[in-house]
């Protein structure tokens, strides 16, 4: 079969991001040609600032090199322009009189670099500062000439500025405005910003207006002058007053251009073979000039090349993070504030701190950041997520303090870290090696980085510190996922959430179903995509789905935890902790039988028994004659309590006696991730119920319920849910809040993320407020774990069944 | 059930009979233990069957007891993935561990040690 044919004018970031996405989703659908003005492959645009600050080379930039090309099977023409595109044929033209016929033409053509107008602007020494070119002559430039002018106060003019400075050239900055970055930041950071760059040595001419350009006797530029009259001298002038979409080709074949080449969700022009990414594109009005945006194009634009018909770009939200070595600034969304807002600021000069958050309607819509942007990831997050932050309004200024937990010794700043020091304590990542594989292999999100190094990929206690080594290396590019609508992996585009709903609404019953239901891309899903689906449906249709064995991780399976050298560990239930001389004994007996080498006392008051080989389980199961502990589960766990009103003299409620209700009642609950209860039986708290996904505290009038605490890779203390007179109450209420987790919590999100994500407001609402949802919530649960059956029961009972033989049976040979 | 033969040219080794093709669960794997040690026999939702050395190239883990999805299982210790076909891991990860040629006969599989 013919192949169908696919021209790619321009050969940036945006162009070729898209076709690797597209070779990922169809790599022999079309035969590519890539046509280039510049003589170079693919490079990183964003790193030309370190690159002129002497800090990287080109080749450190290179993203895709000409074997890239080659092994891809793609036609690359460098140094070639395309001047005429010939829509009736079909085909571009080169002005070097190259052409290339086209079934699709992807548009990826870029923006110009303004240039102001006025006179002199075209004499030798007046550059942009856009490409490898304009960064080798400002190179050159500093080797032979003293003054620099860099017109333009904003990221790429302060930039350049600081690498000329670095350089060895006098430099100054000339801006029509009143502050620098005047898109970016506000005043006050501005001044920051400015006195720390005045330090660096650069100067500043603000709200100046360039009158004209002046040749010196060599002809080259050699003063600038000023309406106001002044002049000073000038050797080399880089103008950065912005960029403007590169639309010339579009429009002289006639496609509809506004400001850029108008695009629809598709990221297809008016013209529907035509599709247009990046900064020559304009979507909903808006040319984005910043990288990751136009990631998020090119993954749309792939989609549909490759057929598939699903994706669609919304719009983005986009970040700006100066990549000036030692300054530390951060600023997203609409920080200028105004009368209907509300603007929490942090203020230490001397420090040189600052930090303004801005709040509408109890959502954070805007940040600006100076010398400490620690938490800028997270603002951005919040304000991505648009979530309800009443609840944090008090501590938010503080930041997440969610890095630097436990694994990495409390580190907190990524950029004061030496290359040498451990970042991921569970993986061994150290920063160096972080740095990089971000830079040698041009990584630009976390999953990537995850992927390459396995830093956080682990207990993720570190994707705080992860994240701004990745934003330090690669600036604004980096843009941290909208939880909301992060795709669960990489078998589909759907989020965790729309998987679920799908699940609910279309009644969905098993994996294979749902997979075809949502047409995922791959024939079986991955480990990753299907444990989850298996939990949505069997949560959501208790009774009705069917639970897929081979859907689930080998400790749900095997019903035992799998350890590092592939035996098992077996905890027996001990409801609420209590246990009796004969369990004892029947432990100890299997321990001798099986000849179990460790027998660990668990920190959920029962007893692991670790080392048994898979073939024995079931025996040691049937010896054992307890119910299965779930210790290796999604599900509930333990229910730890402390002695209670029963014997203790300062208890105030049977603390025992309500933790075995409770664990009974929950027994076989399977949830989005493990869940841990304890009950207290008196403010002394001794079963440490503030860390627990449902902590229950008796005081004299009753017992105070409180959730989403976890004692995990960061402590998270529990929140208060409510106050309940009786056992029944209790029951009643934690059923009913964790039916709600049940149901609304994405696959291996703790209760405590869960509660940060919806807001503990919403599950007051519908837990407390609501008496009428809270019954039903509870009911749901009821029926769900109705005849639940000890599974180590099941499995010993029917140890003859074949299904049973063949999940625990060695063949020998 | 067509016959299938990974490597022609170990097909001199010796063929044992391992199991019957039902005894190995869709997108499941079953565990041999033989003179080269413990084997991982996986079968998936094509019906194909494949055998590998069951130790991760990783950190020894044990690759029957993780999850088969298309022509790749993930390890359940630290989650890489590795090629049913030849027993190479996926990138980033670096590592291979060895295979053996398995056939299915009228329902029966077959392994070659």
């Amino acid at each position: 079969m013919r192949k169908l044919k696919l021209v790619m004018v321009g050969n940036g970031m945006a162009g070729c991001r898209t076709l690797e996405e597209l070779l990922k989703l169809a790599p022999d659908l079309y035969e590519i040609t890539v046509f280039g003005s510049e003589p170079h492959p693919n490079y990183n645009r964003i790193l030309l600032s370190p690159v002129l600050a002497g800090e990287m080379t080109i080749q450190d930039i290179i993203l895709n090199d000409l074997d890239w090309y080659a092994e891809n099977n793609i036609t690359l023409h460098t140094g070639k322009t395309i001047t005429r595109i010939d829509r009736r044929a079909r085909k571009v033209v080169a002005a070097d009189g190259t052409t290339a016929e086209y079934d699709r033409l992807l548009l990826a053509t870029g923006s110009n670099p303004f240039m102001l107008p006025v006179p002199g602007k075209d004499l030798p020494g007046v550059i942009s500062y856009r490409d490898i070119k304009d960064t080798d002559e400002m190179i050159d430039a500093a080797r032979t000439h003293k003054h620099a002018v860099v017109i333009g106060g904003g990221l790429l003019g302060l930039e350049a500025a600081n690498g000329l400075k670095l350089r060895g050239m006098d430099v100054s900055v000339v801006h029509v405005m009143p502050w620098l970055m005047e898109r970016q930041l506000d005043r006050v950071a501005a001044g920051m910003l400015q006195k720390s760059l005045e330090k660096k040595g650069l100067k500043f001419l603000l709200e100046r207006q360039t009158a004209e350009l002046v040749a010196g006797e060599s002809g080259r530029v050699a003063a600038i002058k000023f309406k106001d009259g002044e002049t000073i001298p000038a050797d080399l002038v880089v103008m950065a007053v912005g960029i403007r979409p590169n639309t010339g080709l579009a429009e002289s074949c006639g496609l509809h251009c506004n400001r850029g080449v108008v695009v629809n969700d598709t990221m297809q022009t008016f013209d529907p073979r035509i599709y247009a990414v990046g900064e020559c594109a304009s979507h909903r009005g808006i040319a984005y000039g910043l990288v990751a945006p136009l990631f998020e194009q090119a993954k749309v634009a792939a989609n549909h090349l490759a057929m598939y018909g699903i994706g669609r770009y919304q719009g983005s939200v986009t970040s700006t993070k100066l990549k000036v070595t030692g300054i530390d600034l951060f600023s997203a969304g609409d920080f200028m504030g105004g009368s209907d807002v509300d603007e929490i600021i942090l203020q230490d000069p001397a420090g040189g701190v600052y930090k303004k958050l801005v709040l509408k309607d109890n959502r954070l819509v805007g940040a600006v950041m100076y010398g400490d942007t620690v938490d800028g990831s997270w603002y951005f997050q919040l304000l991505k997520d648009k979530q309800d932050i009443q609840d944090i309004r008090d501590h938010l200024m503080f930041g997440k303090s969610n890095l630097g937990d436990t694994g990495h010794k409390g580190a907190n700043n990524a950029a004061s870290l030496p290359d040498t020091a451990e970042v991921c304590g569970c993986n061994g990542v150290c920063k160096g090696t972080i740095v990089k594989a971000i830079t040698e292999k041009g990584l630009f999100s976390l999953e990537d980085v995850r992927k390459h190094t396995k830093a956080s990929s682990s207990c993720g206690s570190c994707t705080g510190l992860v994240e701004q080594i990745l934003a330090s290396c690669v600036g604004g590019a980096y843009q941290p996922a909208d939880s909301n609508s992060k795709a669960v992996c990489g078998c589909t585009d759907l989020s965790h959430g729309e998987v679920r709903k799908t699940i609910r609404e279309q009644k969905l019953l098993s994996v294979a179903t749902a997979m075809h239901f949502m047409a995922w891309k791959t024939p079986n899903g991955c480990a990753t995509c299907r444990p989850a689906i298996n939990y949505y449906c069997i949560s959501t249709w208790p009774h009705e789905a069917e639970d897929d064995p081979q859907s689930r991780f080998i400790n749900e399976r095997a019903h035992a935890n799998i350890q590092k050298d592939g035996t098992f560990s077996v905890v027996p239930r001990m409801w609420g902790g209590l246990t009796t001389p004969d369990e004892l004994r029947r432990i100890a007996d299997v321990a001798d039988k099986y000849k179990i080498p460790t027998v660990k006392v668990t920190g959920g008051q029962r007893i692991d028994l670790l080392g048994v080989k898979k073939a024995d389980l079931p025996g040691v199961w049937q010896d054992l004659g307890i119910p299965s502990g779930h210790a290796y589960g999604k599900s509930i766990r333990t229910v730890k309590t402390c002695v209670g009103a029963e014997h203790c003299r300062f208890g105030t409620q049977l603390s025992m006696s309500m933790g075995v209700k409770l664990e009974k009642m929950l027994f076989g609950m399977w949830s989005p991730h493990k869940v841990k209860l304890a009950v207290s039986g008196c403010p002394r708290n001794c079963a440490e119920s503030g860390i627990k996904d449902v902590g229950v505290i008796g005081v004299d009038s009753g017992y105070e319920i409180y959730v989403a605490g976890n004692g995990g890779i960061k402590t998270e203390v529990a929140e208060f849910l409510c106050k309940v007179k009786t056992d029944e109450e209790v029951m009643e209420m934690s059923g009913a809040f964790l039916q709600l987790y049940r149901e609304e919590g994405y696959y291996l999100e703790r209760t405590v993320h869960y509660v940060q994500r919806v807001g503990l407001e919403h599950v007051k609402k519908l837990v407390v407020e609501d008496e009428a949802n809270r019954k039903a919530l509870y009911e749901r649960l009821l029926y769900a774990l109705q005849g639940y059956k000890d599974p180590w029961a099941e499995r010993a009972e029917a140890e003859k069944a074949s299904t049973v033989k063949r999940e625990f049976e060695i063949i020998e040979v | 059930m067509e016959a299938e033969v990974k490597t022609p040219e170990q097909a001199i080794g010796t063929w044992k009979r391992v199991c019957l093709l039902a005894d190995i669960p869709v997108l499941g794997s079953r565990v041999v233990r033989s003179s080269s040690g413990d084997i991982a026999i996986f079968r998936n939702a094509d019906n194909e069957v494949f055998a590998l050395h069951d130790k991760c190239p990783h950190k020894a883990g044990p690759l029957s007891q993780g999850i088969v999805h298309g022509k790749t299982v993930t390890c359940p210790l630290h989650s890489w993935k590795i090629q049913l076909e030849d027993g190479v891991a996926q990138l980033p990860d670096i590592g291979c561990t060895r295979s053996f040629s398995v056939k299915v006969e009228n329902e029966v599989v077959f392994l070659n040690v």
